[in-house]
C-alpha cells in the first residue's frame, strides 16, 4: 500500500481522514468528496457533465456486461480491487469480441474507510481506464455503516461495439477445435491466498490482473470467424470454465497436462497447499477455443502481444466423452477434471 | 524447484513445524518423481514380477489421491489390488466431535478455527459451513498457530481450534497449545481428533474380513514418527509394509518393492521414502508431541473405538481441552444408516460397491465423510469418474 509521499497524484487537502456515512447522503459531503476526489482524478466530458447519466453515440450490435468486486484482503500483490473492477468488466466485453468503450463506477463504501486507501483505489482505477482505453462515464456513491461492508465494493457496467468480424457463441463450439490460454494459470488466486493466509513464500506471487481487450481484439483481425469462442477463467479456474462449457455445449475436452502453463513459484504454491492450479482463479488471462487451421496463427499473434508470450495450446475439442474434462496426465494416465461443489479448500497433511 | 533458494527449508503450513526437506543440492523433487520414462520403467518391472493376484493397502489418503488423479491404478498390472486405507482424518472424526464443534460455534458463540476440509463433512444437524451460514464464526485456517494469534488479539472471545489429524499434524496442534500456555492464554482450547497409524493397521489386520497382503506405509507420518513402530507389527502379522512417498514414482516403488517382497515370501519393513524420511523421525516434533500429548484409546468414525489408537491432551495441559472446557449437552447421534464409510476405510469395501455412490452420496450431499474430504476415496474415486 503506498504512503501518501509515494501516490503520483498527492490526496487533496481534506477536512476528513475516512469515509463517513455523510458522504453517501447527497449533500454537501458527498459533493466535497466528488468534487475534490472522484471527478479530479475521472474527468472526462460526460463526468463533467454531472448528469444522472451519460448520453453516448453507438452505432451496430453492442455488448454491455456488469460485474461486482468484492475482493478481499482490497490490497493484494500485483494490484487492488480497483483495477480488479476495470479489468474484469473490459474483459468480460472483450470475451464477447467487443471494444469496451464505456464504463459505469458504482461504489459502496463502508463507514471508516480510509481516504487514503480509497484515493489510491481510485489511482489504480484512473490507470486502468487508460491502459484499457475506457472511460468511466457515470457513477454512484453509497456508504454503509462500519460493519455492514468490507471496506469497498464496486460495480462497474460496460458498453462497447462488437469487431466485425467477431461471431462468438458457443454453439460454435465444434470437435476438433483447438483450446489455446493466453498465459500462465492460477497466479491472481494464488496471489489473493499468500496474502489471506500471511503464507510467507520468497517470491512473491503477483496477480496476473490485466485488460484483454488488446489480445481479443487482434486476434479477431487474424482469425475473425474462425475464434469460436472467447471465455476468461475468472472464479473456479479453467477447468470450471471448460465443464461449463463442455456441458452447455454437449461436447467434450481433452487437455494436456504437460501443456499447462504454470509459474514455477505458483506450481510450488499449489504444492504445498493441495490446491489443483486448474480450479485457481485468474483475472488476466482468456482462453480462445479456434478452429485448427487457425492455431498456428492465432498463437503467432498472441506471441507478439503484452501478456501473450507464453500462449499455448492446452487441448481440443471432442466428441469422445460429451460433457466432461479429461485430462491426460503427465505419465500416461488420464482422469476426468470435474466440477466442485464448492471453493477448492487445501489439505490438511 | 519445490521452493527456491533454500537449502534446509521450513514450511510454515499445517503440515510440518519443523524441518523436513534437507537439500544440500537443489533439486527439481517433483518433475524427477513424475518422470514419464521412469514410470513406465516401473511399471514395466511390475508387469514382470507379478505372478499372483496381491492385496496392497496405502495407508494414507493422500496416497490415494495421488494413485486415483495420476490415472496410475489403471496402469497397473491387473493382479495387483489396491486397497484404500483409513487414513484421512477428516474422515474418521467422529461425528459426535464434529456436532460438538457445530454447538460450541452456533449455541457457544466460539470461534472455531478449522482446517478447510473439516467444515464440509456433515454432522447429524448440520456441517459447519452450514453453521457458518447461520452466522456461526468458524474460520478456516491453515495452521493453528493462526488461531493462537486470534485468541490473543481477541481476549473476550473464546477459540477453540478443531485439531484434526494423524501424526502429522500433531506436532503443530502441540506447539499452538504450549505457545497459548506460554502466553497465558485463559480463552484457546482445541477439539481434539488425533489418530495413529500404526493401530490402524492393527484393527484392520485384525478384522476378519479384510485380506491385506501388504501396506504402504504413510510417507509423511513417518518423516514425522519414523519407521520404528512398524517393525512389530511386520512380526505379528508377517506383513511387508514399506514407507512409501506420494508422488507417481514413488508410490510405484513402493508397490514395487512390496510385490517383490511378497513374491520372494518375504516380509520386513522397508523405507521407499528415504529422501525425507529417517528410521528415528524428525525428533524436534517427536518431542514436542511429548510435552503436549500422551496416547489414548479413541474412536473411529465408521469403525469404532481403537485401543491407544489417538492423542489427548495431557492432564497438565487440562485447561487448554474444549471436551473438558466446555459443557456440551448433546447426545451421541446415530449415523446416517445407508454410509458405508467404515466398510470403505477398511478396505473391505471399493467405493463404487456403496449403493449410494454418485446417486444419494455426492460431493455437494454427501451421507459421510469420505465423499467430502479431499483424502476420502468416495470423493477421490467420484471426482476422477474412476
Amino acid at each position: 500500500m503506498a504512503s501518501l509521499l509515494s501516490l503520483d497524484c498527492p490526496l487533496p487537502q481534506l477536512e476528513f481522514d475516512r469515509i463517513l456515512l455523510g458522504h453517501g447522503s447527497g449533500g454537501l459531503l458527498t459533493n466535497k468528496l466528488l468534487e475534490t476526489g472522484v471527478f479530479d482524478l475521472l474527468n472526462n466530458d460526460w463526468l463533467a457533465q454531472k448528469h444522472d447519466g451519460a448520453v453516448l453515440q453507438l452505432e451496430g450490435p453492442v455488448a454491455f456486461s456488469t460485474d461486482s468486486y468484492v475482493v478481499s484482503p482490497v490490497f493484494f500483490p500485483g494490484g487492488n480491487i480497483g483495477e480488479l473492477a476495470v479489468n474484469g468488466t473490459v474483459n468480460d466485453l472483450a470475451m464477447c469480441g467487443a471494444d469496451a468503450r464505456y464504463l459505469s463506477l458504482g461504489f459502496i463504501l463502508e463507514e471508516g474507510l480510509l481516504m487514503t486507501d480509497f484515493w489510491e483505489i481510485l489511482l489504480s482505477i484512473r490507470q486502468a481506464c487508460a491502459a484499457a482505453g475506457v472511460l468511466v462515464v457515470t457513477g454512484d456513491t453509497k456508504v454503509v455503516e462500519r460493519g455492514k461492508g468490507d471496506r469497498i465494493f464496486i460495480n462497474t457496467t460496460g458498453l462497447g461495439p462488437i469487431h466485425p468480424q467477431a461471431r462468438i457463441h458457443s454453439n460454435r463450439v465444434l470437435p476438433g477445435d483447438k483450446v489455446i490460454v493466453s498465459g500462465p494459470i492460477a497466479a491472481h488466486g494464488m496471489a489473493i491466498l499468500s496474502v489471506r493466509e500471511g503464507l510467507e513464500f520468497e517470491s512473491s506471487i503477483q496477480s496476473d490482473t490485466r485488460p484483454l481487450k488488446e489480445m481479443a481484439l487482434r486476434l479477431l483481425d487474424t482469425a475473425g470467424e474462425a475464434i469460436h469462442l472467447f471465455r476468461d477463467p475468472t472464479r473456479g479456474g479453467v477447468a470450471t470454465t471448460l465443464n461449463e462449457i463442455a456441458r452447455d455445449r454437449k461436447v467434450g475436452f481433452r487437455l494436456w497436462q504437460r501443456a499447462l502453463p504454470l509459474d514455477e513459484v505458483v506450481a510450488a504454491a499449489c504444492e504445498i497447499l493441495g490446491l489443483d492450479p486448474l480450479y485457481v482463479a485468474n483475472e488476466g488471462i482468456f482462453i480462445a477455443v479456434v478452429d485448427p487451421a487457425v492455431e498456428a496463427a492465432v498463437l503467432a499473434t498472441l506471441h507478439g502481444l503484452p501478456g501473450g508470450s507464453q500462449a499455448c495450446t492446452i487441448g481440443e475439442v471432442t466428441d469422445e466423452h460429451p460433457g466432461q474434462v479429461v485430462l491426460h496426465g503427465l505419465i500416461g494416465g488420464k482422469r476426468v477434471v470435474g466440477m466442485l461443489p464448492g471453493e477448492q479448500l487445501p489439505r490438511i497433511c | 524447484m519445490l521452493l527456491p533458494n533454500r537449502d534446509k527449508i521450513i514450511i510454515r503450513c499445517t503440515l510440518y513445524t519443523a524441518r523436513v526437506y534437507e537439500k544440500p543440492n537443489r533439486m527439481k523433487f517433483l518433475n524427477e518423481y513424475r518422470d514419464p520414462e521412469l514410470v513406465e520403467q516401473y511399471l514395466q518391472e511390475l508387469h514382470e514380477c507379478t505372478t499372483r493376484p496381491w492385496s496392497i493397502m496405502e495407508v494414507c489418503g493422500g496416497q490415494t489421491h495421488s494413485l486415483v488423479k495420476n490415472g496410475i491404478l489403471n496402469l497397473l498390472p491387473p493382479p495387483i489390488n489396491m486397497i484404500h486405507g483409513p487414513g484421512c482424518p477428516v474422515c474418521v472424526t467422529p461425528l459426535h466431535l464434529i456436532d460438538k464443534a457445530v454447538y460450541l460455534a452456533m449455541e457457544k458463540g466460539v470461534i472455531l478455527c478449522s482446517y478447510g476440509d473439516m467444515i464440509r463433512v456433515p454432522g447429524s444437524r448440520m456441517s459447519l459451513l452450514e453453521a457458518k451460514a447461520r452466522g456461526a464464526d468458524i474460520r478456516i485456517l491453515y495452521s493453528p498457530l493462526e488461531s493462537v494469534r486470534i485468541a490473543q488479539e481477541l481476549p473476550d472471545k473464546e477459540v477453540v481450534f478443531f485439531a484434526v489429524g494423524f501424526e502429522t499434524t500433531a506436532p503443530a496442534n502441540a506447539l499452538a497449545v504450549l505457545q497459548a500456555r506460554t502466553l497465558g492464554l485463559r480463552n484457546f482450547s482445541i477439539l481434539t481428533s488425533h489418530v495413529l497409524v500404526p493401530p490402524a493397521i492393527e484393527a484392520v489386520m485384525n478384522d476378519p474380513e479384510a485380506r491385506i497382503d501388504g501396506f504402504l506405509a504413510a510417507g509423511h507420518v513417518c518423516a514425522i514418527m519414523g519407521t520404528e513402530e512398524y517393525v512389530p507389527l511386520v512380526e505379528r502379522f508377517q506383513v511387508p509394509i514399506v514407507v512409501t512417498g506420494f508422488e507417481p514414482v514413488d508410490l510405484l516403488q513402493g508397490i514395487l518393492m512390496t510385490v517383490r517382497q511378497l513374491e520372494s515370501g518375504q516380509a520386513k519393513l522397508e523405507n521407499a521414502y528415504s529422501r525425507v524420511v529417517r528410521p528415528e523421525g524428525n525428533l524436534p516434533a517427536r518431542s514436542v508431541i511429548a510435552q503436549a500429548f500422551e496416547v489414548a484409546d479413541r474412536e473411529w468414525r465408521g469403525i469404532g473405538t481403537i485401543p491407544g489408537s489417538g492423542y489427548e491432551l495431557q492432564e497438565s495441559l487440562a485447561a487448554f481441552d474444549a471436551v473438558k472446557k466446555f459443557e456440551v449437552p448433546l447426545e451421541k447421534a446415530p449415523e446416517d444408516p445407508s454410509c458405508i464409510a467404515g466398510l470403505v476405510l477398511k478396505g473391505i469395501r471399493k467405493p463404487r460397491e456403496c449403493p449410494q455412490f454418485g446417486k444419494g452420496c455426492t460431493p455437494s450431499t454427501p451421507l459421510g465423510a469420505p465423499m467430502v474430504s479431499s483424502e476420502g476415496a468416495c470423493a477421490a474415486y467420484y471426482y476422477a469418474q474412476v
